[in-house]
């Protein structure tokens, strides 16, 4: 390789220009001759029938094309589910199982039931409230406790159950010298993207494209191809460029819908939601109740960890709030009793929000921990320590990579953790209770079957990589660039890395944190199958003769001996000597072995100051330090990036995110960004980051996902402060002034 | 967002003979009205701009400030006379909104500003009274963590959203007026209206009637006055209680004092219990504190906001305390 490594330098997004310029197109941007465009209307019951749809004074306002109801919306089949109950169908994109459209059926608050197309946005917007409905409603379930009453089912994804059990740990709890035992909440929360969801779709005979914001481009082809009855090869769904997914830009109504009204109308449609229809049709975290129990001896090792309760989701979806991830794999303990239990109540199917499971999950046992040290008398970061295992301590499989202890000394020396006074509520500024708090940040590993690259090397030097994946901003395109021109020997500019478009090769989920993981292991399959050509075609005149594609490397424009770097022969050279103009190779990446061999982790040292107003109950942040233990860092500016906005959804999650439901009939209230409330530039202070840029020996390029690790430990860290400010342990998300006052 | 007609008033008269149709809205900076017509809340059949009418803040010879109607919300916090003799109006108009929208709102149309109450926004799924007469409140057995803890009626316990409102009652500001039947004034404690069994009657203006300026009268106490607003966020959230408050002090004796709570009724909030029984009194925390409680003597909280009571209380005491701890040192 090259003496300076491109690997890990803070090189630009290679989007940037392009966005700042106003080049970029977004999914609602595309223009397309003979548009027409869509509207909603929302059902205002949360379980019931339609039993009057009066459309008349919609269909003739001015520019209105036509109106979708049940009625009359074409025939289609039933959402492909990407994480439901059952054999998992890695294909699939939908949150829940429903047939859209089909039927007079309600099934939550604000399910779209009308579709209305006009000849301008504002026409659709201004039809869309003509239309009348009347309802038949039955009783609906809309509280935690409603649902619980009526029994809870196990949860699983990918068909790993949510429930873990070793020895008696009720017992030793019961037996401990130290311990505590709580109950903490969390509320819904709903995915709410700079970018509102937005598709562009226009159907070509059976032909059908799709311009989308969207993190799953190939898993909504094939669901849109299943719910339509098509082949998959005739759906095409580009996505150049996203304005934000973090779990939400999947396959929804809205897309089915616009691909719907667009046949039914013999007109491309655009359906830019609104924010109302954002937060109505759109699923998000749900909430938990998380029991987090821990006993331990005097020393403060942990004799039991008990992490159980319930999460809310839909009977058509059963998608979890798998919390308990975190307590399976984060501590050394006598006995466990793990497990997360599904409740159902009738609203919009949830789905993934950034750490699904993990940041809710995180929480409830980071305050836990914070509360035994606490108890214990220990500092809490002493007691972390003391507790981290040696192999994952509920499976027993080895760590590949496991740098807890370094993260949390590394941390607590740079953000003068030594400084802090343990007593809560002893240090003051005037007004303000001032306190500082810990947690650690938790996420496991995950790389999910099916990526692939097609890779094209020009005699001229230069190579292109095809993914269908995605880039909706965290810099992959970039980063991945260096990893390709690193490995082949190539200056970042020869290289260019081409996606967003579901007929590329691979299929690449963009969340769980492990679209870098992915590519990486696919582009890593796809160069040995570059360099097994080349060697090919060099033949015997090649100062490479005899060699395998295990025996060189990409360097200098070239191949080289790994031993013997001096037996080196350009691209250039190797292609005009077969007389070829370029190679192109295309490679699936192999099955993730490593996940079932290893126990892989990101995990990650938070840090937290902040003040608490002693009169009125206020929270200001005034500083965070995240000290990551994730992996490889492939771009240390796109890389703290992420890191820094994971910890302001943290931030907002302890201090302000909740969708709120009228319990009364399950419709969300908070519909719009001004009462919505997530950071602003002033709740969100300076925030440090390092990290150990450890590579992990088992994942491919030794990267970790850093997508989400940082929100997960960012919301204990402060409700962690927020207790050694003022002595207040508020259990229950968001911590609101009120809390604490 | 309804189908409407849209004209561009030159003068005061003008605007009032535009609007004389029936159904018609005058149009400020639009940062309250237009969202509200998106959502169909409102249906005006016309909008009659008024942001070319004056827009001049004039100091008067008896110490007075005019300010016209259309005078931006930004302008009027940054004018100089406004910054050093009625520091609570330029930091309410600053705790409020954004940049941007300060930078559109007018005076006038901040007045008129709408509750930001969901039931109020949500017209296909929600009852509201102030939306709909009759129609049933959805928000007082519902999710009312923002409402109203003073003054509020079982047909509504919607608040006003206004920061700058809760200076101008402090101020003792002097609303200016003019409609078909000419010009009059009213002071602003008494142009906004509690909710009663008619929310949806919010002021006194007559149909038709135009907000041609604000005067806000010569008031030696304004210079020693502040605003404070708590919040669920550090910027862009609406009050959960705001405090304006003047205070003049003298040998430990409260001389004057202004005070105003923002965030817990269907107006801004004029303390007048709470002013009475200082005035005259000890300037001392526990004469603030027996203050404040006089004026919360009344509040009834709903599910979600008991809160409010004892945080406007204590923030009230606060800002007194502040000010009078200010006025001591001689910094203000």
């Amino acid at each position: 390789m090259t003496d300076i490594s491109l690997i890990g330098q803070p090189i630009s997004r290679l989007d940037g220009p392009l966005k700042v310029e106003g080049q970029a197109s977004f999914a609602a941007e595309f223009p397309i001759d003979g548009m027409s465009y869509a509207a909603l209307a929302f059902s205002t019951i949360a379980k019931g029938r339609i039993a009057t749809l009066d459309v008349g004074e919609a269909e003739a306002a001015p520019g209105v094309v036509l109106v979708m109801t049940h009625q009359n919306a074409p025939p289609m089949g039933p959402m492909p589910m990407m994480l439901g109950p059952g054999e998992p169908d890695w294909r699939a994109g939908g949150g829940d199982n429903l047939a859209v459209m089909q039927d007079d059926q309600v099934h939550w608050n604000g399910q779209p039931i009308a579709v209305v197309l006009a000849e301008t946005q504002e026409q659709a917007n201004y039809a869309s409230t003509l239309i009348r409905a009347s309802y038949e409603a039955q009783p609906a379930v809309t509280t935690l406790d409603e649902a619980k009453a009526n029994g809870t089912a196990e949860s699983s994804v990918f068909g790993h159950v949510h429930k873990v059990a070793v020895g008696d740990a009720e017992a030793a709890l019961a037996a401990a010298a130290v311990s505590i035992d709580v109950t903490y909440r969390t509320p819904f929360q709903t995915h709410n993207a700079i970018e509102p969801h937005a598709t562009t779709v226009v159907w070509d005979g059976d032909e059908l494209v799709v311009h989308d914001a969207n993190q799953v481009i190939t898993h909504t082809a094939y669901s849109l191809a299943k719910i339509f009855g098509i082949e998959e090869r005739s759906v095409h769904v580009t996505s150049p460029f996203v304005g934000g997914a973090f779990g939400g830009k999947a396959l929804w109504q809205h897309q089915v819908l616009a691909a719907a009204a667009a046949k039914l109308a013999g007109r491309p449609v655009r359906m830019n939601l609104s924010r109302e229809a954002v937060n109505r049709t759109i699923g998000g975290r749900t909430l938990t109740e998380q029991r987090v129990a821990i006993g331990a001896g005097a020393d403060g090792r942990f004799d039991a960890l008990i992490h159980t309760g319930t999460t809310v989701t839909t009977q058509r979806g059963q998608l979890a709030e798998g919390f308990i991830g975190p307590s399976e794999r984060s501590y050394a303990a006598g006995a466990f009793d793990l497990e997360c239990r599904l409740a159902f109540q009738d609203i919009a199917p949830n789905s993934q929000l950034r750490a699904p499971g993990n940041a809710p999950g995180t929480y409830a046992l980071e305050c836990a921990v914070d509360e035994l040290a606490v108890a214990l008398g220990m500092d809490p970061i002493e007691l972390r320590i003391l507790n981290q295992p040696e192999r994952n301590p509920t499976d027993g499989r080895p760590f590949s990579s496991h740098h807890a202890v370094e993260a949390w000394r590394a941390g607590a020396e740079r953000f003068g953790w030594a400084k802090r006074n343990a007593t809560p509520g002893a240090v003051r500024d005037g007004e303000w209770l001032v306190g500082m708090g810990c947690a650690a940040s938790h996420l496991g590993y995950v790389r999910v079957p099916g990526g692939a690259a097609r890779m094209t090397l020009t005699r001229e030097g230069r190579a292109r990589v095809e993914i269908a994946a995605h880039e909706f901003g965290a810099g992959t395109a970039t980063a991945l660039s260096q990893v390709v021109a690193e490995r082949l020997g190539l200056a970042f500019e020869q290289v260019s890395f081409v996606y967003g478009d579901s007929t590329l090769p691979g299929l690449v989920m963009g969340g769980g944190s492990q679209q870098t993981a992915s590519i990486s292991a696919s582009v890593i399959a796809a160069q040995h199958a570059l360099t097994t050509e080349l060697l090919q075609i060099a033949g015997d005149a090649s100062p490479l003769a005899g060699l395998t594609a295990d025996e060189v490397e990409g360097r200098d424009g070239g191949l080289a001996s790994l031993d013997a770097p001096e037996r080196h022969e350009s691209y250039a050279a190797i292609l005009a000597r077969a007389g070829r103009d370029e190679i192109v190779v295309e490679a699936a990446a192999p099955p993730p072995q490593e996940m079932m061999d290893w126990s892989i982790q990101s995990m990650g040292a938070m840090f937290c100051e902040l003040r608490v107003n002693a009169v009125t109950g206020e929270v200001r942040v005034d500083r965070v330090l995240g000290s990551m233990d994730c992996g490889r860092i492939l771009n240390a500016r796109t890389a703290s990036s992420q890191f820094r906005g994971g910890v302001i959804m943290g931030l907002g999650a302890a201090l302000m995110e909740e969708t709120q439901f009228d319990e009364r009939n399950g419709r969300v209230l908070n519909v719009s960004l001004a009462e919505q409330h997530v950071p602003v530039h002033m709740d969100v202070p300076e925030i440090d980051v390092i990290w150990t840029d450890i590579p992990d020996p088992q994942t491919p390029m030794g990267v970790h996902g850093l997508g989400e690790i940082t929100i997960t430990g960012a919301t204990p860290a402060v409700a962690n402060a927020i207790f050694n400010a003022t002595g207040k342990r508020v259990r229950d998300l968001p911590i609101t002034l009120d809390k604490l006052m | 967002m309804n189908p409407f007609t849209y004209a561009r008033a030159t003068d005061a008269a003008d605007a009032v003979r535009l609007a004389s149709t029936t159904q018609a809205k005058y149009l400020g900076g639009g940062t309250n009205l237009v969202d509200l017509m998106r959502e169909t809340i409102e249906r005006p059949a016309s909008l009659v701009d008024v942001t070319g009418l004056p827009s001049t803040i004039e100091e008067r010879a008896d110490g007075s400030l005019l300010i016209g109607a259309a005078v931006r919300n930004t302008a009027l916090a940054e004018h100089r006379a406004v910054r050093t003799r009625y520091p609570v109006l330029s930091r309410a108009i600053l705790a409020g909104a954004s940049a941007q929208i300060r930078n559109m709102a007018t005076v006038g149309g901040n007045i008129l500003q709408r509750t930001r109450c969901a039931y109020f926004y949500d017209a296909e799924g929600s009852r509201c009274n102030k939306r709909e007469p009759g129609q049933g409140c959805d928000a007082i057995d519902g999710h009312n963590r923002t409402h109203a803890i003073l003054g509020a009626s079982p047909a509504c316990v919607a608040t006003h959203p206004s920061d700058m409102g809760v200076a101008l009652a402090a101020l003792d500001a002097v609303v200016h007026l003019q409609g078909a039947r000419g010009t009059r004034t009213l002071p602003l404690t008494e142009f906004h209206r509690l909710p009663g069994d008619q929310p949806e009657l919010e002021t006194e203006l007559e149909p038709g009637e135009l907000i041609t300026a604000v005067e806000l009268p010569a008031l030696q106490l304004a210079a020693h006055s502040t605003y404070r607003k708590v919040r669920d966020r550090a910027s862009y959230a609406f009050a959960l209680v705001s405090v304006a408050a003047a205070l003049e002090v003298e040998g430990g004796t409260v001389k004057d004092v202004r005070l105003v709570l923002g965030g817990v009724a269907h107006k801004p909030w004029r303390a007048w219990k709470a002013e009475a029984a200082l005035r005259g009194g000890p300037a001392t925390e526990q004469a603030f504190r027996t203050a404040a409680e006089a004026e919360l003597a009344d509040a009834v909280p709903l599910r979600d906001n008991a809160f409010k009571i004892e945080l406007a209380q204590r923030t009230m005491v606060a800002v007194l305390g502040d000010l009078a701890a200010r006025t001591a040192r001689g910094d203000m």
